[in-house]
């Protein structure tokens, strides 16, 4: 047996929490109340910005978890890009500012039903099967850049080129969406661009709305 | 660190994720909640490849791989979505989820209605 | 070629016309009329050359098994003996007659290719019951002719008496069918053949089995078609068909089948006692039962009607007394005058524009309108009566010097009884039939009151048809009865002393006591005015002729007879007048006895099946439309309430498969 693995075994309890256990548990406080708080809040710009905090807070958790080319990934793209493009999408739709009232569909206790039950259903699994594990993050980072480098372009190079190519279909759909939409409302004036998904320029996609 | 931790707090961000889906009325609101959802798939996969690195002496890190690769879908994903929540915005006027029902059933010998056209049109 | 070569050709031809009619009649209407009259008339040729080569000398016999088919062998087998070469003369005969005057009858009729293509059909298949030595094949003749007597008697599928008429043709024959059939089973079981030769071989050996059930089961079929009494009621009401269709049924055709059917294989009957007995007993209650009610019919063609039945029971008569040449004898005859008979009243209802004997008795002057029927039904109701030298008198008599014969118990096989029986009843319908056919003719041609109205000429080819038929029914008898001995059975026909003067005294006294109360009566014409006419005068004779049989019930209140005073059948008849109208209700005992309990059975069936079965029917829709409904409420179109189902399911399965895993 891994002596490491004999090692972690018997001496880690859950009545003893190391120094990276607390701050892991206070950041996903903070990450699960943010994520809590996105989807219910009835501003929904307010939803974007603490889907920003979530986010963020994964980050967080992932260099606590010593990954730290995906948490700069993660910073980069989603914090940076995704939720940006959340909030253009917000805006071309005319997203009520403030508090609205119907945020919320008719589904809710459906909703609440389903999700606490596979709340229940998950956590329940997940802790009966892992109560005991430990993982050891001493020694190198496990998610180093060096190590997440070699690994991703030594052994999963097919796949990335492949999800390049997946890209390159998503920037292409993307773009005919935007077109034949405007094809059809020839009123909409000016030119709207769409690289890789991404709305026009606030004031034509405004005018093109209508 | 207790693999627990990361396991439990995925778990609550995905079914939060999935309230989410199934409760919000906007389509960019839903368009979020998938976000977290696949955040809290990140985050299992991460700790599980961190977890298994050592334990099981891992050098593929496939679970970081196929992270890299769910941030890119998810990218995508947000792209496409989002136009397409456009151009359903741009014809209906509207990205409330609800309110697009051109798949009820409708009484007997109803026609679809014009709705129905505009909706097959504007996600074609 | 060969004579079983012309015999295969006899029915062939106007099968293949019947074919080509029903093909060309729409496409090629220039067609239809040669194609209805030249085959029955090449026929004609045929059969009187096979009747010249096979000359009353030995029967020519042939067969040919196509497939095996059983136990019981059915072949292609010709019998042509005396019999059948004469009866298949007078049906192509007859056939042609029929197809000549229909070209005139139905001159305007949309319906005339189908309708000649059905004549000739029906000729062949009597044809080939005539010349079939094999009793499968005499079958397949015998109920496509009941197929097509439905279709034709319901020609004027327009008039509600027509589709009756032909539905009770239909029906009472196949009745009678049914179990001829199975008698047929039942010969053939104990003869090892359909062949007919074998089957005699087998009653002249003895052995039948059971001869009295056989003969009774087969009795049955040739009672249906052949219009004996209890099955002959559809007779008088397949009138409401086209007057040539009842002249080529009841002269040549179906009803001859059966008494043909009989002569054929009378040593089966010979063979039983009872049969013979049963025989005499239906013969006997047909022609008296006919004879009465045929004198109190008003419309002219039912007078015809129940004529033939009572012509037929003479002949069934001559059957129950063993002697089928005097049989086969009276059909002969009986074929001719009878065709002429219906074809010159078909003249007078289209000259007149009415079927009734009421009306026509109010018409002055019709002989002088139609001379060439006038003259022909003399001849023809005289040879009815059965007054020398007419041929319906020389048959007659055969008939009744066979009975004289079998009465003294001088014939073999037959009982005594049977033959006093025949003999007594056919003299008194000798005095009936003259009584009426003297009413027929002095109600319809010596009519007082207003004028007739004149059509015109009538068509040359009815009247000529008319002439050519009166030949036969003037000379036939006369001429025949001496050399047909030597075709039959060698038995004589000539005329004895007795029957002679008994016979024709009776019927010079019916037909003498009918003019003395016509003389009486007929004062009372005036004072009732009475009478409808067709609609149409002017039109083709088919179409005056269905608008009569139509207003005949609305015009008099009752299809078979008129409220007339001036009747002199109803002087004769006293009492007895209404229920011979009625034709003895027979139909209302039939009514009671099988119509209202098949009714009543049917409208259980039919609560049974709307209230009990139904209900269940319409529970099993009702449930699942229930259910669809319950289903279909869930069909928001709500995406989101579909995925809250969805993954609804997902956290249920996914907890059921860990726990099972588990093993909780």
């Amino acid at each position: 047996m891994n002596p490491a693995l004999a090692l972690a075994a018997a001496p880690h309890g859950f009545l003893s929490p190391t120094g990276v256990e607390i701050a892991f548990l206070l950041v996903g406080l903070v990450t699960f109340g943010a994520a809590l708080i996105t989807v219910t809040t009835r501003q929904l710009v307010h939803a974007a910005l603490w889907l920003v905090v979530a986010l963020g807070g994964l980050a967080v958790e992932y260099l606590l978890l010593t990954a730290e080319f995906i948490a700069w990934v993660q910073v980069l793209i989603y914090v940076g890009s995704v939720v940006v493009l959340l909030l253009f999408g917000l805006m071309l739709t005319r997203a009520p500012i403030g508090r609205s009232p119907d945020a919320d569909s008719g589904n809710r206790r459906a909703a609440l039903a389903v999700a606490l039950a596979a709340a229940v259903a998950l956590v329940w699994v997940v802790v009966d099967a892992f109560r005991t594990t430990w993982m050891d993050l001493s020694g190198p980072a496990a998610g180093a850049t060096h190590v997440t480098g070699a690994s991703l372009f030594r052994y999963w190079v097919l796949p990335f080129e492949a999800l390049s190519v997946l890209l390159l279909a998503a920037l292409v759909g993307a773009i005919v969406l935007s077109r034949k939409a405007k094809a059809d409302d020839r009123a909409g004036a000016g030119g709207t661009t769409a690289a890789d998904g991404a709305p026009a320029p606030a004031p034509a996609g405004k005018d093109s709305a209508r | 660190m207790h693999l627990v931790y990361p396991a439990v707090l995925s778990a609550l961000l995905f079914c939060t994720g999935l309230y989410g889906v199934l409760a919000r009325r906007n389509a960019i609101l839903v368009l979020m909640s998938v976000e977290l959802m696949l955040n809290a798939v990140n985050l299992n996969l991460v700790a599980f490849d961190v977890w298994l690195s050592r334990a099981a002496r891992d050098t593929l890190h496939s679970g970081q791989a196929l992270t890299l690769f769910t941030i890119a879908i998810a990218a995508a994903e947000i792209g496409i979505g989002l136009a397409i929540v456009l151009a359903v915005y741009r014809n209906r006027g509207t990205s409330d989820i609800d309110k697009l029902r051109d798949t009820a059933e409708r009484p007997d010998g109803a026609e679809p209605g014009p709705a129905a056209a505009e909706k097959t049109e504007a996600t074609a | 070629m060969t004579t079983t070569t012309l015999a295969v050709l006899v029915p062939l031809l106007p099968f293949l016309g019947a074919a080509a009619g029903l093909l060309l009649g729409r496409t090629a209407p220039g067609f239809v009329r040669p194609l209805a009259v030249l085959p029955p008339l090449a026929s004609l040729v045929l059969a009187a050359l096979v009747a010249v080569r096979q000359g009353g000398g030995p029967a020519v016999d042939a067969h040919t098994e196509l497939t095996p088919t059983g136990s019981v062998p059915v072949e292609l087998a010709l019998h042509i003996d005396g019999f059948a070469a004469l009866v298949a003369i007078l049906v192509a005969f007859v056939a042609s007659c029929v197809q000549i005057y229909s070209t005139g009858y139905l001159r305007d009729d949309p319906r005339y290719p189908s309708y000649a293509a059905l004549v000739s059909l029906f000729t062949s298949a009597m044809l080939l019951v005539v010349y079939s030595g094999d009793l499968i094949v005499l079958l397949v003749g015998w109920e496509v002719m009941g197929i097509c007597s439905y279709f034709l008697v319901g020609h004027y599928w327009e008039t509600p008496e027509a589709r009756a008429a032909s539905l009770k043709a239909f029906l009472v024959t196949k009745l009678g069918d049914v179990p001829f059939l199975i008698g047929l089973f039942a010969l053939a079981t104990d003869a090892g053949s359909f062949r007919v030769t074998r089957v005699l071989g087998t009653v002249a050996s003895g052995g039948l089995h059971h001869p009295t059930v056989v003969a009774l089961l087969l009795l049955a079929g040739v009672a249906g078609k052949s219009a004996q009494f209890p099955l002959h009621t559809w007779l008088p009401d397949a009138m409401a068909g086209p007057t040539p269709v009842s002249a080529l049924i009841h002269a040549a055709t179906m009803v001859a089948a059966g008494v043909y059917f009989v002569a054929r294989l009378l040593p089966v009957f010979e063979a039983s006692g009872a049969a013979m007995l049963v025989l005499a007993v239906m013969a006997a209650v047909t022609m008296t039962g006919s004879g009465l009610a045929a004198l109190a019919q008003d419309d002219i063609k039912r007078v015809l009607a129940y004529s033939t039945v009572g012509q037929l029971g003479y002949m069934t008569g001559a059957l129950a007394v063993g002697d089928r040449g005097a049989a086969v004898f009276h059909l002969l005859s009986h074929g001719a005058f009878k065709a002429l008979l219906f074809l010159a009243a078909g003249v007078v209802i289209h000259a007149a524009g009415t079927n009734s004997l009421a009306a026509l008795s109010r018409m002055r002057g019709l002989r002088d309108r139609v001379p060439d029927a006038y003259w022909t039904m003399t001849v023809a109701l005289l040879a009815l009566a059965a007054i020398p030298p007419f041929s319906g008198f020389f048959s007659k008599e055969s008939v009744l010097g066979a009975a004289e014969h079998a009465a003294g118990g001088h014939t073999a096989h037959v009982p005594g009884a049977a033959g006093l029986l025949v003999l007594v009843a056919g003299l008194v319908t000798a005095v009936l039939t003259a009584a009426y056919a003297t009413r027929l003719w002095l109600l319809a041609f010596h009519g007082r009151g207003a004028e007739a109205p004149d059509h015109g000429r009538q068509p040359l080819t009815m009247t000529v048809v008319l002439w050519v038929l009166a030949i036969p029914s003037l000379a036939f008898g006369g001429l025949a009865y001496r050399t047909l001995p030597g075709w039959f059975d060698g038995r004589t026909l000539t005329p004895t002393a007795l029957t002679s003067v008994l016979g024709t005294g009776l019927a010079v006294v019916g037909g003498l006591l009918t003019y003395g109360v016509w003389q009486r009566t007929t004062r009372n014409l005036v004072s009732t005015p009475l009478g409808a006419v067709a609609a149409h005068p002017g039109a083709d004779a088919g179409r005056v002729e269905a608008e009569a049989i139509a207003t005949h019930t609305p015009a008099y209140g009752d299809i078979a007879r008129a409220p007339d005073p001036a009747d002199p059948g109803r002087v004769l008849l006293g009492p007895l007048h209404r229920h011979a109208a009625a034709g003895f209700h027979l139909d209302a005992v039939y009514s009671a006895l099988f119509v209202r309990p098949v009714r009543a059975g049917a409208s259980l069936v039919r609560f049974l099946d709307r209230e009990v079965v139904d209900t269940y029917v319409g529970a099993a829709a009702a449930l699942p439309r229930l259910l669809g409904a319950a289903v279909r409420r869930a069909q928001t179109g709500n995406v989101q309430t579909y995925v809250s189902a969805l993954l609804a399911g997902t956290v249920v399965l996914a907890v059921a498969v860990v726990l099972v895993a588990t093993g909780a």
